[in-house]
């Protein structure tokens, strides 16, 4: 008998099918990618040059959201020697918040670095999350549910500034941990968050994300040889809320100068799209190639059965 | 020889005046007006307020490295001159005169959206405060620790967990 499908042929239809809903959705998911950022959302721009490291914006940042009692004063500098697994310090359970000094070998003091959620304008732990802990506010900042959270910390890979981190002193009752930008005391109310308002050296300026632009351009245009002539965040991953200006490459003060000046989403929307249709799409259209390839097959076997069942009867008469 | 004396004292009388009446003389201020010592206090909740000898730090500095154009003396910084090259002295001298203390204040940042604005990024009253002086502070090597210029107040200690509210060791979770 001559075969009608092949096992070659099955594959090469089902992936016809799979090319053609992905290119028909492709207009849908690329549009997706030009969201700009809600246009009143709110940004801080963090100049490095006046950080002298005095941490008060991680004292203000304890007490505002209520975090435990830190290991050591907040007046201690000796936490900026501090290395832990070969890294400097980082935000965790306890802090949503650090301050690490950086040794410039072309400067002739050290420069510190504020470090907290950057609150992108499409954050990767938000798409990455399946129940929607995540939400991005029209007043920028990138808050999380934790009452739907199943802790999963999916969040904490797709971050690419590590920032979200687990309360592993409460795995059984998940949590996220991460700067919220004060959005539940202060944001939704137009407020500067703490750490903004605790800052001595007004080293953290807070204001609409476009003025904080305006803000940051300004200083480098007519400050000549002060700063390198870059804005991080302003376009790094699809653009954050908290930019940042510094007097020596980004580099050399901890920055990842390596992340996409696209959303971390786009890096994988496409292949995402195609997820829910290949679990979809595929087993009806397989089954339905199974059942049409074998109908031939059981046509014949049970006419063979009936033609035994009639010789048998024969037989017998 | 007498009339020629009277000429030349005449003369030398219209130069003076005329010297004074030059705008930039007339129009600005003089270091001996200022009172020689100003009590910072607006802000002290976390620090004590901050006893401040005008006069010794007029030694140090002249007017505008720290009140900019508004003394009325020639502004050194080419931005500033761009406009205030011959602006005189102005109605507010003091810090707080031009920098605001909530600087981010809704209303404020509202302020700053006016279109024809150019100091979008004026300082607030506390970071102008700490820039100014921190910043010359570094250059001249006056003290540029918290506790140099002003005292922790218990409200200061509770929020850094220091001195009276210092963790006990060992006892608070580590981190890492």
């Amino acid at each position: 008998m001559k075969k009608l499908f092949s096992r070659r042929n099955f594959l090469k239809g089902g992936l016809a099918a799979t090319a053609s809903a992905a290119v028909l959705k492709n207009k849908d998911s690329q549009a997706s990618g030009d969201f700009d950022g809600y246009p009143d959302s709110m940004g801080v721009l963090v100049d490095l040059t006046r950080c002298v490291g005095c941490r008060s914006c991680e004292a203000a940042c304890n007490k505002e959201q209520e975090l435990p009692e830190p290991a050591k004063p907040f007046d201690d500098f000796s936490v900026f020697d501090e290395i832990h697994h070969g890294q400097k310090r980082r935000t965790d359970e306890t802090r949503y918040t650090v301050v690490n000094r950086y040794d410039v070998p072309e400067l002739d003091h050290p420069l510190f670095r504020k470090f907290q959620c950057n609150h992108c304008a499409e954050p990767a732990c938000l798409t990455s999350c399946f129940v929607n802990a995540y939400t991005k506010t029209p007043e920028g900042a990138v808050i999380y549910n934790q009452k739907v959270c199943v802790g999963c910390r999916t969040c904490m890979i797709a971050c690419p500034f590590y920032v979200p981190t687990f309360k592993y002193s409460s795995a059984f009752k998940p949590s996220i941990m991460k700067c919220i930008f004060c959005y539940d005391t202060r944001l939704k109310d137009g407020k500067a968050p703490a750490c903004v308002e605790a800052c001595p050296q007004e080293a953290l300026t807070f204001g609409k994300r476009t003025d904080c632009v305006d803000m940051g351009r300004q200083r480098i245009r007519e400050t000549p040889g002060k700063y390198v002539d870059h804005i991080y965040g302003e376009h790094e991953v699809g653009g954050t809320a908290w930019m940042y200006l510094s007097s020596v490459s980004f580099d050399k003060v901890g920055f990842d100068t390596h992340v996409p000046k696209e959303p971390i989403i786009n890096s994988v929307k496409d292949f995402l799209a195609m997820v829910p249709m290949v679990l979809t799409i595929w087993p009806g259209l397989f089954v339905g190639f199974h059942l049409l390839a074998t109908r031939k097959d059981k046509i014949k076997e049970m006419e063979e059965e009936k033609n035994k069942k009639n010789d048998e009867k024969e037989e017998q008469v | 020889m007498r009339t020629r004396k009277k000429v030349m004292r005449t003369a030398l009388a219209l130069a003076v005046s005329g010297l004074i009446v030059t705008p930039g003389h007339l129009m600005s201020m003089e270091a001996e007006d200022a009172p020689e010592e100003i009590t910072i206090d607006s802000m002290a909740t976390l620090y004590g307020p901050v006893e401040f000898n005008h006069l010794m730090h007029t030694e140090y500095a002249s007017c505008e490295e720290c009140h900019h154009h508004t003394t009325g003396d020639k502004v050194v910084d080419p931005n500033c001159a761009r406009c205030h090259a011959n602006s005189g002295e102005a109605d507010e001298i003091t810090c707080t005169g031009c920098h605001e203390s909530n600087r981010f204040d809704k209303d404020y940042l509202k302020k700053l959206e006016a279109p024809e604005l150019y100091h979008i990024d004026k300082p607030g009253l506390k970071g102008a405060y700490h820039l100014n002086c921190i910043g010359c502070h570094k250059i001249t090597s006056g003290p540029t620790g918290c506790q140099e210029c002003h005292t922790m107040t218990e409200a200061g200690e509770k929020m850094f967990n220091t001195g009276a509210f210092a963790p006990a060791k060992g006892t608070s979770p580590s981190g890492h």
